[in-house]
């Protein structure tokens, strides 16, 4: 089993480090000389991995995407690799955080709740969108790649920025409205069960945004609503308890230019949906109720 | 420096309702948090919110129970405005549109819950946590509430006055975790620390690996006692492989636990012959390690929690999420075999000490939810009870923080009401290391005004990181795990003296090796080394406080048990443990907990389920 990892990078490094400035600032000094330290550290891991791969075949083999606009040698995108002990029930989560925390303390992915609820560490697994904590390493196949969520900028690493997608999720008015409330004191709305049924999976949406990384339209047209903002306003539209008025204006958000007509049906977001929510089922009954309501006007 | 009226810490249910509350009392409300409000831990809870909205049950029933699963540590007034008050925020929430499960006639659902007296758990299937926290952020973005997310708070800003009573807070420094930069948030009203839990103080727990308990630690540190640390709540149902929680609405429904030999435990061993598996949850969680230990646990380790006989049905409309978590995280199927669980760490009764307003005893200084102790859980949480804490104490304390009149608080902060020191001389020693290392006492600098002491400890918050970015030493990830293996080990459902006290001797060696922490990731960007390293300090912090607590009390009470003394001694132990930080010399002490509610005391019965 190899661990050579491109070896270059490291060489371009220790030579950026070494010739980086005129006069170095004593700060410049101590990150150059932290530099030095952590190649160092990083060439006795890969040695220390090697003979624990060598020693112990019950090893998984991870290459991680990594980048950091910050760090010289991290500035070009590289992928290290790292061998993991597998232990059983272990995920792509389990096997990254024992990396972090036995080899590499600056390998960097958003994780939280490690329970598929928080919707932090959606990443690309072996070419697919994936949440790293809900994802067994026994069902990949090695080297597991482990690269940030397509169509999105690299923040570092594994983290990419998320501001576009909060932004899309934001726009399509995400909150419930209604202009009605019951008279009584501490009377809640009536919804049947029915109508609570068809809500629910679209309200299981974690913000992951695995979804919008899939989804070939939105690489193409930044503007696009993308699924997950779509299916928020499906949750919304299809809610009972908020009136004909309200619907109307929710039409009206999803209808536009950048809206449900540029959906075109591929499927690939609910592939990738951790939570199993039928995105694409949920944004084509819009177009349908946008299609039955401008045939009312007519 | 960013300037508003209130400044909430933290993002998840209390923090979210807290701004919410004081952005409607017309304050400007900006959250600060360290994940993105949508990845708060609140969102990981999944039974429900108790909440007495029938006419067959009332307030009153709820404040019983809730004492009762308390053992008699809850403050009546707290528990009362808990109870009183969770009716109207169910329904607020549900005029937020929040997704509750509905019976037949369109109303909300309620279910029975361990230690309730009352089907009064009001719930949206098994992932009431989720529905609630996406409610209420839908209601921060129709506000258009400012949000900093992803900005760690490193420290309050503090006065430094002797008696920790004469202090005020004037805002919090923080550090942005995408750019890099320490920054301070000057709040001219009040600062609220809605952090949540401490969960990772343990190495089995269902919290997620956000929840370092930092509120509690910078409160702690800044003067505000620690109160009832050595309440944790070890949840009965959790994973094995990973401590994902298995919500209790499954019991709650009729599922049933197994040992090895397919007893029925909680009956036949005579655990709960009333209740059985719906007894309280520090019950069944003993009872499920006395099977173990006695050798009828399962692999040594677990008992079955088994949902069959529910059906399909049931299971899919009640349940789902259960069937998910169980297939995800540990590859069982509930339609068809049990599913393996053993108790691990969940909740913190204890908490930043707080009155029922949520004020603390500094100046501008609040807390609410998980962080803060009111009391309302005393030595024992019943199951369904922290979410309405959440929308309570959160929208209590925004409103107090926006400069609502809400009367004289009837708890005493600090030492205001009775207070006794304790007698207990501890072997090793506690606090702070040395003059002031990483993980010293802050304190305020003394300054003459609030911008002039903001400036300064944005100054120093800066000079930490540089210095922790620049020093060489330690990497905090081995001192956090010695932390989680001697609690796990010692501090546990079964608690004992000698392991108590190794537990604290552990915990000095950690604090020393902490003096020579450093972070070897020099990035400025998203440099979650640092992070983590920072949080590390303040899970050391509660580590400790949490182990003196319970080495000095010599009692069996709620969710503290101890082998030299297993039964409640109300004569001496009827009192909340305190943790003053002491400028870096803690300082344990007691106060009586307050039995006297509005209409009626509380005496403390057996607690028998």
């Amino acid at each position: 089993m190899s661990t050579q990892i491109p070896k270059q990078t490291e060489k371009a490094d220790e030579t950026a480090a070494e010739t980086e400035t005129d006069a170095p600032s004593k700060g410049d000094e101590r990150r150059a000389e932290k530099r030095r330290r952590a190649d160092e550290r990083r060439r006795q891991r890969e040695a220390e991995e090697a003979e624990r791969a060598a020693a112990d075949e019950n090893t998984v083999e991870l290459r991680v995407f990594r980048y950091d606009p910050d760090v010289e040698g991290k500035q070009e995108p590289r992928f290290d690799t790292f061998h993991v002990p597998f232990t059983k029930g272990m995920t792509v989560l389990d096997a990254l955080m024992y990396a972090r925390d036995s080899y590499d303390s600056s390998l960097t992915f958003r994780h939280s709740c490690r329970q598929a609820v928080c919707g932090s560490d959606a990443m690309f697994v072996n070419g697919g969108q994936k949440l790293a904590c809900k994802t067994q390493i026994d069902e990949l196949e090695e080297p597991i790649r482990v690269e940030p969520l397509p169509h999105a900028e690299v923040t570092k690493d594994l983290v990419v920025d998320m501001e576009h997608f909060y932004d899309q999720m934001e726009a399509v008015e995400p909150y419930f409205q209604t202009n009605e409330y019951p008279d009584g004191e501490l009377e809640e709305q009536r919804q049947t069960r029915e109508n609570r049924e068809k809500i629910k999976m679209s309200t299981r949406c974690i913000w992951c945004s695995a979804c919008m990384s899939s989804c070939n339209i939105a690489a193409g047209d930044n503007e696009y609503l993308g699924p997950a903002a779509i299916n928020k306003a499906y949750r919304f539209a299809m809610d009972e308890r908020e009136g004909e008025d309200v619907k109307q204006k929710r039409l009206e958000i999803i209808e536009q230019e950048h809206g449900v007509w540029r959906c075109q049906t591929q499927f690939s977001c609910t592939e990738v949906c951790p939570k199993d929510i039928p995105l694409t089922e949920h944004i084509q009954e819009l177009k349908r109720e946008a299609v039955k309501n401008n045939l009312k006007f007519w | 420096m960013h300037e508003h009226d209130v400044v909430v810490v933290g993002a998840g249910g209390a923090g979210l309702r807290a701004a919410i509350a004081a952005q409607e009392e017309g304050a400007d409300v900006a959250i600060v948090s360290k994940l993105h409000p949508v990845r708060s831990h609140t969102g990981a809870a999944e039974g429900g919110i108790n909440a007495a909205l029938r006419d067959a049950d009332s307030w009153e029933d709820h404040a019983y129970d809730t004492m009762k699963g308390s053992d008699y540590l809850g403050d009546a007034p707290a528990v009362e405005a808990l109870c009183k008050e969770s009716p109207e925020e169910v329904i607020q929430l549900e005029h937020w549109g929040m997704p509750f499960s509905r019976e037949e006639d369109g109303r909300v659902s309620q279910r029975p819950f361990g230690g309730l007296s009352f089907p009064r758990t009001t719930y949206a299937g098994a992932e009431t946590g989720h529905q609630m926290l996406h409610t209420m952020y839908e209601q921060v973005v129709k506000r258009g509430i400012t949000v900093y997310d992803e900005w760690h708070v490193m420290d309050l800003v503090v006065t430094d006055e002797d008696d920790p009573a004469d202090r005020t807070c004037h805002g919090v420094v923080a550090y942005d975790i995408q750019r890099g930069e320490v920054d301070g948030f000057r709040a001219s009203g009040g600062v609220i620390l809605a952090t949540g839990g401490m969960g990772q103080v343990f190495d089995h727990t269902t919290n997620a690996v956000a929840n370092t308990g930092d509120g509690v630690a910078m409160a702690y540190r800044a003067g505000v006692p620690m109160e009832d640390m050595e309440f944790i709540q070890f949840h009965p149902t959790t994973l094995p492989s990973t401590g994902v929680l298995i919500s209790e609405g499954v019991r709650g429904e009729g599922g049933i636990l197994y040992n090895e030999k397919g007893e029925r435990f909680m009956f036949e061993h005579g655990y709960a012959n009333n209740d059985g598996e719906l007894a309280s949850r520090d019950v069944v969680s003993r009872a499920e390690l006395t099977e173990v230990n006695e050798g009828r646990g399962i692999e040594d380790e677990y008992v079955h929690l088994d949902m069959r006989h529910l059906g399909e049905e049931r299971i899919l409309d009640r349940l789902e999420n259960i069937l998910h978590l169980a297939e995800d995280f540990e590859g069982a199927d509930g339609l068809t075999e049990p599913m393996p669980v053993k108790p691990g760490q969940h909740y913190a009764m204890g908490g930043i000490e707080t009155n029922e307003h949520g004020e603390t005893v500094i100046d501008g200084l609040y807390a609410a939810g998980e962080c803060a102790c009111a009391s309302v859980h005393g030595a024992n949480r019943l199951g369904g009870n922290a979410l309405p804490e959440l929308i309570v104490f959160g929208k209590r304390a925004g409103h107090h923080a926006a400069g609502r009149e809400m009367g004289e608080a009837e708890i005493p902060t600090g030492k205001r009401g009775e207070w006794e020191p304790a007698e207990y001389e501890f072997e090793v020693d506690v606090g702070a290391v040395g003059d002031r290392g990483p993980a010293a006492a802050d304190g305020g600098a003394v300054a003459a005004d609030a911008e002039g002491l903001m400036e300064a400890e944005i100054e120093r918050a800066r000079e930490r990181v540089e210095d922790l970015l620049a020093r060489k030493g330690r990497n905090h990830a081995e001192i956090r795990s010695a932390v989680q293996e001697t609690m796990t080990a010692n501090v546990n459902v079964f608690r004992e003296e000698e392991g108590l006290k190794e537990s604290l001797s552990d915990l000095r060696e950690a604090r020393e090796a902490y003096t020579e922490v450093a972070v070897s990731d020099p990035s400025r960007t998203f440099n979650t080394d640092l992070i983590h390293t920072m949080e590390t300090r303040n899970v050391l912090d509660i580590a400790e406080a949490l182990a003196m607590g319970a080495l000095a009390r010599r009692e069996f009470r709620g969710a503290h048990w101890r082998k030299e003394r297993q039964e409640r001694d109300d004569e001496n132990w009827l009192k909340h443990t305190l943790v003053s930080w002491n400028d870096g010399e803690p300082e344990l002490w007691y106060k009586p907990a307050i039995l006297e509610g509005e209409a009626k005391t509380y005496e403390p019965k057996v607690r028998s389920y």
